[in-house]
């Protein structure tokens, strides 16, 4: 018999399209739904009907102005040159104002566009929060997917408004491109000491890697289960089967002691929301309370001494008839 | 062939392709230089360093010469920068100069054909300044040359101009958008010189020919002292990439990377790249600056501003130049405390002709 899978057999279910009413007061969904044999490839291969509703539409708008503000001065930056426009495109970005222009609104030349783009880009973002929520709602379901999605808004925050705000300057805030916004972490670290001294950098970075950790178990042990139909893990949660017994006892046999259907989603879910909450308040902390974290380390016995070279070395301008 | 297949497939040659352009094959060498497990070492890859060392053979000093016995200018005319210099051992440094500086054009690079002594060339008046500017190098800058010094070879390498010099860069896309679109940052283009990377295209203006301060990094553990931004440490970022490059070491050749500012734990390499940074900044503003009426139009940059000297210019990728391998020891004339008139005037072209 020929058994349903994704990305290994080319086995895909067909029938008519699944769809639910819409509660009463909300818009239309939009099209009929259809069915594609890529996307059966690696999910389910039904497409739409789509929801899009007011907080969807609005959401679509402020963030086509985002990008349509980031691209167009992409472009502009290399002399509206098409095909420069494409090859440098990893490199170029909008760049947020000077450290000069502080808290003020500067020239839309000077960062102005920046400053509209970030409120685009963040309204667009609250709105779709919005949209997430109210859509699990509608489908009587818990709001766990909005607070989630609220916790990697909560970094996006705290990177781009309110510690600028606190900082006192726009220039503390993150440039809109690929390669600009991983060049800023690099220089954030280094202008506050070193980040890795940061215990809520520390945090997030074990939450994020414990993240993986517990993702690899519990996808590992769904999938060595599903032969005894563990995929249907929703129904184990409260209908106790035999994939799911037998999952359990695999882990109380390697090291005695396994999750539940439910507490190992729980662990999953409060791993992935705290890797954005400690690390929105590890980038709060560096410049409002701490400057330089690792000479903070050094002050609490964290980081520890040791012998570089030998010899030391003394800074040259301090030294007696020192160039400038 | 199935169509997941393929498209694997196509990733496949991809991610080959990319590795086999991006990425060094080992083996690699690494030597560790300071205390262990702090990854305070150099990684040299063994294939390309034969490349390196081919490219960094010193070539052999002329035959020496008995002393003539009197000075150069009892011997030849018109003669301002060498006039202390023994007449056989002036002629044995031309000669050197030559298979340094013009291998192909000779002496006639800088010298009239008619009249050696003519000043008609430009060529000529630049050697003048340039043979003061290596006498001041080895002999007031030893806190970064040491005893090796440097020779016209250092830098040339057998090109009339050094292959590794640099000019001001101006608007790298001219005909900007204008109008409300984002002005020039300096950055958030590729930039060689910071590795390709998105980082500041142009460090070495402020910090190799202005002196904008390079520290970044505050000095006490909580707020209140420290004024530096984000936007500046980018410029400091991008030129220790370019002295990386430039030397072929990483950042833990000087710096113990868990607190890049703290000296006390940095290598004493680092001391000597403090004043290669000062030494470079002295050569450039009172050297190469100053040379800007005698150079043609034609060998100013974009910008109107005479060819510039930086770490990479003497390097050429090397942590020592030439592998430290000291050459001006078979010219003592020019080295440290040599006989090279470092105050003398110049000339001008033109200046002395029949």
């Amino acid at each position: 018999m020929a058994t349903y899978q994704n990305i290994f057999n080319r086995v895909q279910v067909r029938g008519p399209v699944e769809t639910v009413p819409v509660p009463h007061g909300d818009s239309a969904r939009f099209g009929k739904g259809g069915f594609s044999y890529l996307l059966g490839i690696i999910g389910d291969a039904q497409l739409g009907p789509i929801y899009l509703g007011t907080a969807g539409t609005l959401s679509l708008i402020f963030g086509f102005f985002a990008i349509e503000i980031i691209g167009l001065n992409m472009w502009a930056s290399v002399g509206w040159d098409p095909v420069k426009f494409v090859r440098y495109l990893p490199w170029l970005a909008l760049e947020p104002p000077a450290p000069s222009y502080g808290l003020h609104i500067p020239p839309l030349a000077q960062g102005g566009w920046w400053i509209i783009a970030g409120f685009c880009l963040f309204t667009s973002v609250i709105l779709w929060w919005v949209r997430m929520y109210r859509r699990a709602r509608a489908l009587g379901l818990g709001s766990h997917t909005a607070w989630a999605f609220g916790a990697a808004i909560w970094l996006f925050f705290v990177l781009g408004w309110l510690r600028p705000l606190l900082m006192g300057a726009w220039a503390e805030s993150v440039p809109f491109g690929w390669f600009p916004h991983l060049d800023w972490t690099a220089s954030f670290s280094l202008r506050y000491g070193n980040l890795f001294y940061n215990p809520f950098h520390m945090l997030s970075i074990a939450f994020l890697y414990g993240s993986a950790v517990l993702f690899a178990m519990h996808g590992g042990t769904v999938l060595a289960t599903s032969r005894y139909g563990a995929e249907r893990e929703v129904e184990h949660i409260v209908a106790v089967g035999t994939a799911y017994e037998r999952g359990a006892l695999f882990w109380r046999w390697t090291m005695g002691f396994n999750a539940s259907a439910e507490s190992i989603h729980r662990y999953a879910w409060w791993f992935a929301v705290l890797v954005p909450i400690t690390g929105g308040i590890g980038i709060l902390l560096t410049g409002t309370v701490v400057d330089n974290w690792y000479l903070w380390g050094v002050k609490h016995g964290m980081a520890p001494p040791y012998p570089v070279y030998p010899s030391g070395v003394l800074d040259p301008s301090l030294l007696p008839g020192a160039p400038k | 062939m199935s169509f997941p297949l393929k498209i694997a497939g196509a990733f496949a040659v991809l991610a080959g392709v990319g590795l086999a352009f991006t990425f060094q094959r080992p083996p690699i060498t690494t030597v560790q230089r300071g205390y262990r497990g702090l990854a305070v070492e150099v990684n040299y890859n063994n294939a390309a360093l034969e490349k390196v060392r081919a490219a960094n053979v010193v070539p052999a000093p002329e035959p020496k010469q008995d002393p003539a016995g009197q000075p150069a200018s009892e011997v030849y005319q018109n003669l301002k920068v060498l006039k202390k210099v023994d007449a056989n051992e002036f002629l044995r440094l031309m000669a050197s100069i030559a298979t340094w500086v013009a291998p192909q054009q000779g002496c006639t690079y800088c010298h009239n054909q008619d009249n050696l002594a003519y000043d008609t060339n430009y060529q000529k008046i630049v050697a003048r300044r340039m043979l003061q500017m290596t006498e001041h190098i080895n002999t007031d800058w030893k806190a970064h040359v040491a005893g090796t010094g440097v020779t016209c070879y250092t830098c040339h390498r057998g090109n009339p101009v050094p292959k590794y010099h640099w000019f001001n860069v101006g608007d790298p896309v001219p005909a900007l958008a204008g109008g409300m679109a984002e002005v020039n940052q300096g950055k958030n283009l590729p930039s060689p010189v910071a590795g390709y990377s998105a980082l500041p295209y142009d460090p070495l203006t402020p910090f190799l020919e202005q002196a904008v301060s390079i520290k970044v990094q505050p000095t006490q553990a909580l707020p209140g002292t420290d004024r530096s931004s984000i936007k500046q440490t980018d410029w400091t970022y991008s030129l220790m990439m370019f002295i990386s490059n430039s030397l072929g070491v990483n950042c833990t050749y000087c710096h113990n990377t868990r607190a890049f500012r703290d000296w006390s734990q940095s290598s004493p390499q680092r001391a000597t790249a403090w004043y290669g940074i000062r030494m470079v900044r002295d050569l450039n503003n009172n050297f190469m600056d100053k040379l800007k009426g005698v150079f043609p139009a034609t060998r100013l940059g974009p910008e109107g501003d005479v060819a510039k000297i930086s770490c990479m210019t003497c390097h050429q990728g090397v942590y020592k130049p030439l592998f430290g391998v000291s050459m001006v020891k078979d010219y003592p004339e020019i080295g440290a405390g040599g006989q090279v008139d470092t105050t003398a005037d110049i000339g001008s072209v033109n200046d002395f002709k029949q």
